[in-house]
């Protein structure tokens, strides 16, 4: 995207029909450390990579909870993150007070949209530079949203957002048909792979990812580091295990030689001498 | 067609000439309300009168409506303050059928509604002058609860509103039991309503009764007790004191 004479206000249109502000807010969200949510009829998990500034500092937290049934990740300005994240808390604590019930999560979405959209129309506005993807429960069951700077809100089954998300994108390509019925675990197996992809051959540790589970008679928490290596573990020691297994041949094939030297020995004919 | 323009004077609490707009005292009223829940839902009766001071001015008033799909309310107290009631949740109702995705409100979001809109209108000392009963079925589930003019809330599994929580609680702490079926509701509350016309004064004698379970509500067309009033107590009440009525 090159700059041009139609990109300084929100409020001005281009000639080919395109308001650019709200594209560049929308580069805004792929700059910003890769989240992604992934989703089966009962439960919802988010995941992201945790980015710190340096090794000094803490790394900022982009997974929030809503309520009980509504938890949202974000990408891109955590600034305007965090403070649609107190806006989505304000809704879904006001619907609980005045009607004693959860506010359905896509109704809290449709919300957030018309929020985000009316920055797209203020000339003294700007829009919000943070994508976010937004899982809950309402009463047909688990739901995932992502919403985008420019007030569009799509439902998925599964999405990654932010940078390199593209790599955990096309893995879950590959497996979300299979997601609707997943069990909760394998979701969150799904989930901590797909954020694997993302880091383009780091290796994988708990201590890089944060891991948030919400479902049907379970509210929404974080998993604790614990879990989350239990479960990389799983999928890590594959590989550890290979190797495992081929150092083992090595050393069965070694006693095999000293006996197949000794029994070349006594009868050369008899046995075949040992190739390494 | 003339109409009258709303004086709007502003806080009725700051404001000494709002003042005059608050509610003082009710005008046309609505007696008990009975309401139980049984085997498929919840069965509601109220009787159809309106009562100006002593007058029973008006015979043709219905006191319970349907709201939305799952529930039924009824209301006891100042009829306008209820029809205003029914605006309030005519336009919460719209509302939510408008996003029109599989969610609805249900009883309990309405009972808490209604709590929410009595107790504010309290704190204003604006009060709307009813007892509200709220009943309903949602996914298999009943619900019964109750809001009085003052905000107070809360579900029981039968409730009555005014002279019924004297008369006719009593009869239903001692006979009501879970699983009642639909005629065995309907005595009940019909035994109950007998009651409170023989013994409460603004009581009339053309009731109704509604039931609402997960098909929906009806509410049954007006008809009327048979009542005895040949008891032998009642030939000759004066003959053990001279002179008393």
């Amino acid at each position: 995207m090159f700059r041009n004479q139609y990109d300084t206000d929100v409020t001005t249109w281009s000639p080919t029909g395109r308001l650019f502000q709200v594209e560049y807010a929308m580069e805004a969200v792929k700059q910003g450390s890769a989240a992604i949510g992934l989703r089966s009829r009962s439960h919802v998990v988010l995941a992201c990579v945790n980015k710190a500034q340096s090794e000094l500092s803490s790394h900022q937290k982009k997974i929030f909870k809503v309520d009980d049934h509504i938890g949202v990740a974000i990408a891109g300005l955590t600034a305007d993150g965090r403070v649609l994240s107190r806006y989505m808390r304000s809704e879904a604590i006001n619907h609980s007070f005045t009607y004693e019930s959860p506010l359905p999560v896509g109704r809290l979405v449709v919300h957030l949209a018309d929020k985000a959209q009316v920055c797209t129309q203020r000339s003294w506005k700007r829009p919000y530079g943070v994508g976010l993807l937004v899982g809950g429960l309402d009463e047909s069951g688990a739901h995932l949203y992502y919403n985008c700077p420019s007030g569009n809100y799509f439902e998925y089954q599964a999405f990654a957002i932010g940078s390199r998300s593209q790599a955990a994108k096309t893995y879950l390509e590959r497996r979300f048909e299979s997601f609707g019925d997943s069990s909760r675990e394998d979701l969150i197996k799904d989930a901590i792979l797909a954020v694997r992809e993302t880091l383009q051959g780091e290796t994988l540790k708990s201590s890089l990812c944060t891991v948030s589970v919400l479902g049907v008679g379970e509210p929404f928490h974080f998993l604790d580091q614990e879990t989350i290596q239990k479960v990389i573990d799983t999928f890590e020691k594959v590989a550890e295990d290979e190797e495992v297994e081929a150092g083992d041949g090595e050393a069965a094939v070694a006693p095999a030689e000293e006996g197949g030297d000794g029994g070349a020995g006594a009868g050369d004919q008899d046995v075949a001498p040992m190739e390494m | 067609m003339t109409f009258t323009i709303p004086i709007d004077n502003g806080d009725a609490l700051k404001n000494a000439e709002a003042d005059s707009q608050r509610t003082l005292y009710p005008y046309v009223t609505g007696t008990s309300i009975v309401a139980i829940k049984y085997k498929d839902g919840v069965l509601m009766a109220s009787d159809m009168g309106g009562s100006y001071g002593s007058t029973l001015r008006y015979k043709n008033i219905e006191r319970m409506k349907a709201i939305g799909k799952h529930s039924l309310l009824g209301a006891s107290g100042e009829i306008s303050d209820f029809q205003e009631i029914l605006r309030y949740l005519d336009e919460l109702v719209l509302n939510d059928n408008m996003w029109d995705d599989g969610n609805s409100l249900g009883p309990k979001e309405v009972h808490n509604y209604l709590t929410r809109v009595m107790y504010n209108r309290r704190n204003k000392f604006n009060p709307l002058w009813n007892t509200l009963v709220l009943g309903g079925v949602k996914n298999g589930e009943s619900y019964l609860g109750m809001v009085s003019m003052i905000g107070v809330s809360f579900e029981d599994n039968h409730v009555a509103t005014g002279f019924g929580n004297h008369l006719a609680r009593p009869i239903l702490r001692d006979e009501w039991h879970a699983d009642l079926s639909f005629e065995e509701g309907v005595k009940l509350l019909e035994k109950c309503m007998r009651v409170l016309l023989y013994r409460d004064r603004s009581a009339i004698n053309k009731l109704q009764i509604a039931k609402i379970t997960e098909e929906g509500v009806t509410v049954s067309q007006p008809y009327s007790l048979k009542t005895f009033w040949e008891f032998k107590a009642f030939n000759n009440p004066t003959a053990g004191a001279e002179g008393s009525w």
